[in-house]
């Protein structure tokens, strides 16, 4: 068994199959407690929004749509050049899957970039404006819901903010894959990183869709 | 612990603990049984940590005034023993250990699927532990383990920051644990291994990883939430803003009441184990058992709000909590029935394991019973955040997860470190911990029906006697365990050689060496039996009178 075993199966599995069954069934598992982890924040969202409507109704409108949605457009984008960096490493087109895995980080990165400059507009809102949108002891807005509209603010920081923070990682990890792929690691017989991580992604993509139409489009109908 | 049992040539034959000896052999190693002798050591230290907070606080308790400690010195050692015992302590215990040296060796496999998410298991949770020591060094803190908002965002000192974290890091470890038990019972078990051939505490370990996979990511956003409201002032659960802290209560004990389930299905596990070796049978119900298990896993997450009955929620919501909060007792009851009778007309044996098991059973029993009286509405606006609900807690946690957790140590002990501990001493041992404990939580039950609140360090003085008791109980229990310690520690280098198989148990893991090689098996097993399968005499049986029966195992 073990001189005909290839360098890419790890000692304490039998054969590839059960390497690669192992590898999804793990990243579907993970994928199911991501779920959990921004579920809670849904739920607190859900809860306050139904409390106080208005208030969701008021911060909604104050936040960037034209760049919420480049934004959505891009990590669409991404989540394309992702699945065809996995489907390059499975028809062993290691080049192409070089070169896809890297305009994901592009992508990716440009996500973060603009999410960037959304916050920091929210951050230094310019010498004319009279609110301040960032939730603590300087929030201020005039208006009878501006105390719930802090709420609304803080689950927007910390939903946005965890989902940059699974970018960050992503991008992280696509990196290294990009990196490895260049060496040609991944090819027909073994591609199980790209493809878990392409799992990853487009989750980390969907919690995105999930978040734009909740933050930004529902007050404007 | 971590330096290897006698290497002399007299000793044993390789094995993963004297294959290399190097400390980074050690910190670096991928053999999931090294992970779990380092999850052994660092747990027993927290376990010590935990246990001296509890006897500190015990002394301060023995009289009616406050003369050892302050008001909120006395929160915060109750805060440490919690939240250390909780979250580094009775959470990992019996998975981190028992659970990543057994699961691989019971289903015939050579490691974890994942072995470096294992080895980073461990760091993981060191890092948050350390972070949850360093806030209590750092001045400790005074909010109890359930961190309630708007007290530990708005009021407590911000050494609250860094325990949150400590715990958030930490629940990482268990989400990577129960995730490596998920895929590999379900991807690598050995040729033969049908899933109801597996033993029980496979089954437990299977159910408790369902219940960490789904739950500890909701407290580990619940805590991420406190995070952001205590170190950057975002209104979350600020009532001053129309935040809600019950909307805090409910998502945190949306993970901590299935948290008391990965504490207790585990011991259940070994529990099983241990019931069917002593009484030298099949487990009466195996299949019950095993769906009694996965039952505990999923209506454990729907009895959250039963910790909340006194918290402004809805009657009918307190209703229907009522009454999943039974329901959850039947598979626990059912369990409970086929253990006993497994053991009628089986032949029982009184080895210390099963001792503890013995104890389990009692105590757990006890606890249980408590909980329904707690799990009724009426009754529980009496004992609501009275001793009597820490007696509870106690019986079930202590008299169930930490027995459970002991029988289980001891059982595996031979198959651990390849040595036996004195059976003498061990039987000592157990019965001193055994009327330690219950000499400790009895009287807190009178206590609490009497109106002692808990977390209370005054007390009007006609509850002394009691809690004098109670002090003396603790004193009794920590003895207890320092004799076990005393004589494990002595086993490890002057305990008889145990063999394959001391108990004449049955399982994969009693067919291979004591200790393990560090694959586990010379070759792959394959099973050909069902489950406990002590009809049939096993091949490595220190019994004389064994036939043997190489064409079968």
């Amino acid at each position: 068994m073990s001189d005909s075993r290839p360098s890419y199966l790890a000692h304490h599995f039998d054969h590839l199959e059960q390497q690669k069954q192992s590898a999804t069934l793990g990243i579907w598992l993970f994928l199911i407690t991501e779920v959990m982890f921004f579920g809670g924040l849904f739920l607190g969202y859900i809860v306050y929004r139904g409390l106080y409507p208005e208030a969701w109704h008021l911060g909604s409108g104050k936040l960037d749509i034209a760049l919420g949605a480049t934004n959505t457009v891009v990590l669409i984008f991404s989540s394309l050049t992702m699945a065809l960096a996995v489907r390059s490493a499975q028809v062993g087109n290691r080049k192409g899957c070089a070169h896809y895995l890297l305009a994901t980080i592009i992508l990716g990165s440009m996500f973060l970039g603009i999410k960037a400059i959304e916050y920091s507009h929210k951050f230094f809102p310019g010498p004319d404006s009279h609110y301040f949108l960032i939730p603590g002891k300087n929030f201020s807005l005039a208006s009878p819901y501006a105390d719930q509209v802090q709420i609304f603010f803080s689950f927007y920081f910390t939903m946005t903010g965890m989902h940059a923070i699974h970018m960050i990682i992503g991008i992280g990890i696509l990196i290294w894959l990009y990196v490895k792929a260049l060496k040609g690691s991944y090819h027909e017989h073994y591609y199980n990183p790209v493809e878990v991580t392409g799992l990853y992604w487009h989750f980390v993509d969907i919690v995105w869709i999930f978040l734009f139409p909740l933050l930004y489009l529902i007050g404007r109908h | 612990m971590s330096s290897a049992p006698d290497t002399s040539a007299t000793a044993m034959p390789k094995n993963y603990l004297n294959e290399k000896i190097t400390v980074s052999s050690w910190l670096l190693t991928l053999d999931h049984k090294r992970i779990a002798i380092l999850y052994l050591v660092s747990l027993l230290a927290f376990f010590l940590i935990g246990g001296l907070a509890a006897l500190v606080f015990r002394v301060e308790l023995m009289t009616p005034e406050a003369d050892v400690l302050r008001s909120e010195t006395y929160n915060k050692f109750f805060t440490t023993h919690g939240i250390v015992m909780i979250f580094f302590f009775l959470i990992p215990s019996i998975p981190a250990v028992l659970g990543n040296f057994l699961v691989p060796v019971m289903i015939g496999a050579r490691d974890f699927a994942f072995p470096k998410i294992n080895l980073a298991s461990w760091y993981v949770f060191m890092f948050g532990g350390v972070l949850a020591l360093i806030a209590t060094i750092a001045g400790g803190v005074e909010t109890g383990w359930t961190f309630y908002t708007p007290y530990s965002t708005m009021y407590a000192n911000s050494n609250v920051i860094l325990a949150v974290c400590g715990a958030f890091i930490a629940g990482f470890s268990s989400i990577m644990t129960g995730l490596n038990f998920i895929v590999t019972i379900h991807k690598m078990r050995a040729p033969g291994l049908t899933w109801f051939r597996l033993p029980l505490f496979i089954w437990a370990m299977y159910a408790t990883a369902l219940v960490i996979l789904l739950g500890t990511p909701v407290v580990a956003i619940t805590l991420v939430m406190i995070f952001v409201e205590r170190a950057f002032g975002f209104g979350i659960f600020d009532p001053a803003l129309g935040g809600d802290p019950i909307l805090f209560q409910h998502l945190f004990w949306f993970y901590s009441h299935p948290a008391v389930y990965i504490m207790i299905l585990p011991a259940m596990g070994v529990v099983s184990e241990l019931i069917s070796c002593f009484s030298k049978r099949r487990l009466y119900g195996y299949r019950v058992i095993v769906f009694s298990s996965l039952a505990i896993a999923v209506i454990g997450f729907f009895v959250w709000g039963h910790h909340m009955f006194v918290s402004s929620q809805s009657t009918f919501a307190g209703l229907t909590f009522s009454f999943l909060t039974f329901f959850v007792a039947v598979p626990t009851a059912l369990k409970m029935l086929n253990w006993i009778m497994t053991l009628h007309k089986g032949s029982v044996s009184l080895a210390s394991p099963m001792l503890y098991a013995f104890g389990f059973l009692g105590l757990f029993v006890i606890g249980g019973l408590t909980g329904l009286f707690l799990s009724t509405l009426a009754t529980d606006i009496h004992l609501h955040d009275t001793y009597f609900v820490v007696a509870h807690f106690h019986y079930v946690m202590v008299g169930g997860g930490v027995m459970g957790f002991l029988g289980g140590l001891h059982f595996w002990w031979p198959k651990i470190t390849g040595r036996m501990y004195p059976e003498g001493l061990a039987i000592f041992a157990a019965i001193v911990i055994f009327i330690g404990f219950n000499l400790t939580f009895f009287p807190q039950f009178q206590l609490g029906v009497h109106g002692m609140p808990r977390r209370y360090h005054v007390y009007p003085e006609e509850f002394q006697v009691l809690h004098i008791a109670s002090s003396t109980g603790a004193m009794v229990l920590g003895f207890g365990y320092l004799i076990m310690g005393a004589y494990l520690i002595w086993s490890l280098k002057f305990g008889k050689i145990a063999g394959k198989n001391p108990w004449n148990a049955r399982g994969l893991e009693w067919e291979t060496d004591s200790p393990p090689p560090t694959h586990n098996f010379h070759e792959t097993p394959v099973v050909r039996h069902p489950v406990y399968a002590y009809e049939y005499a096993s091949e490595t049986s220190n019994e004389p009178d064994v036939q043997s029966e190489k064409g079968h195992v």
